[in-house]
């Protein structure tokens, strides 16, 4: 994969857009078409391409494991802590209307938090799976 | 669609039936698109042609990408394949028909999120509202089988025999 010119620069040209739109499905989730689940895959995807052409090496320097790995419990850890945040502020589990001021807002406020668990354990989980998927040595039989 | 999955049945060779699969998977995105699923849709894109796809070629790259012929003849897998298909069509037949405003499904919780959605929350996106919040716990359920994924394949696949030696570390894998 390191001699084809036109797939490194095409890759390192869509890369920043690949993870903008992303960015943008995740935190446009509320509006159009897209939330936790797409923007995660699609991030992940992003670094996956990236690995596909640069190799697992070179990504895992971008993305060590480590960081993987604290991120898919992260990401769980926000979603089921805003449930018990709603808890200790009086509401039932996962129940966003008392965290702000307003319902309206405290709705608004939890969606993004839950989304943004969602997001960052899709992208974490898909991202490790294809890294220990790519990074085994086929065995020699 | 169904000449996708005929070839799926019929090509030994895994590379293309991966490919197929992808295939599959963008039209049935465009069906979901056809019938104003946007969300769904996008999902099936993005896990079902894009991902999947992908961790389908690195299990081939990791193994063959030539399928076993059969070795015995399948009369058994074949009539159960036929007996349980018939009794999904039998089972469709008592549906409501397609687009029914008078449908159950139309009739239950879905009036409520739809009318009440945007005066409670204030997301124009109801179907993030009703995954996000309505549905708050099923898709709680949802991102922790997907943590458990990721686990279970670094537990499985996962480079854990380099610390296996160190006996203090047992414990350190269990909790992970």
């Amino acid at each position: 994969m390191h001699s084809y010119l036109v797939l490194r620069v095409v890759t390192k040209l869509l890369l920043p857009f690949i993870l903008l739109f992303a960015l943008y499905v995740q935190f446009h989730g509320d509006y159009g078409p897209g939330g936790g689940f797409q923007a995660g895959v699609i991030f992940a995807v992003g670094f996956i391409l990236y690995a596909l052409i640069y190799g697992t090496e070179n990504a895992e320097l971008v993305l060590p494991r480590g960081i993987l790995r604290f991120g898919y419990s992260l990401g769980v850890l926000i979603y089921a802590g805003v449930g018990i945040y709603d808890l200790l502020l009086g509401g039932n589990f996962l129940n966003y209307s008392v965290m702000s001021h307003t319902p309206a807002h405290g709705q608004h406020l939890g969606i993004f938090l839950v989304e943004l668990g969602v997001g960052i354990t899709v992208s974490s989980v898909m991202v490790t799976v294809f890294f220990t998927f790519a990074g085994r040595q086929k065995p020699t039989d | 669609m169904a000449f996708t999955v005929y070839a799926v049945a019929r090509i030994r060779n895994l590379y293309a039936v991966v490919m197929l699969g992808s295939i599959y998977s963008l039209l049935a995105a465009a069906v979901f698109v056809v019938l104003d699923a946007v969300d769904v849709a996008f999902t099936e894109a993005a896990v079902g042609a894009g991902i999947s796809t992908v961790l389908a070629l690195g299990t081939i790259a990791l193994t063959t990408d030539r399928e076993k012929p059969p070795q015995r003849t399948r009369i058994l897998p074949l009539a159960v394949v036929i007996l349980t298909g018939a009794g999904l069509i039998y089972g469709t037949l008592d549906m409501p028909r397609f687009g029914d405003p008078n449908a159950p499904v139309h009739q239950h919780v879905a009036p409520v999120y739809l009318k009440q959605s945007i005066p409670q929350t204030t997301v124009p996106n109801v179907v993030t509202s009703v995954l996000a919040s309505y549905r708050g716990y099923d898709t709680l359920g949802e991102v922790t089988v997907i943590f458990t994924a990721g686990v279970g394949v670094i537990l499985l696949l996962g480079n854990w025999r380099r610390r296996r030696r160190r006996p203090e570390s047992e414990n350190e894998n269990e909790n992970a």
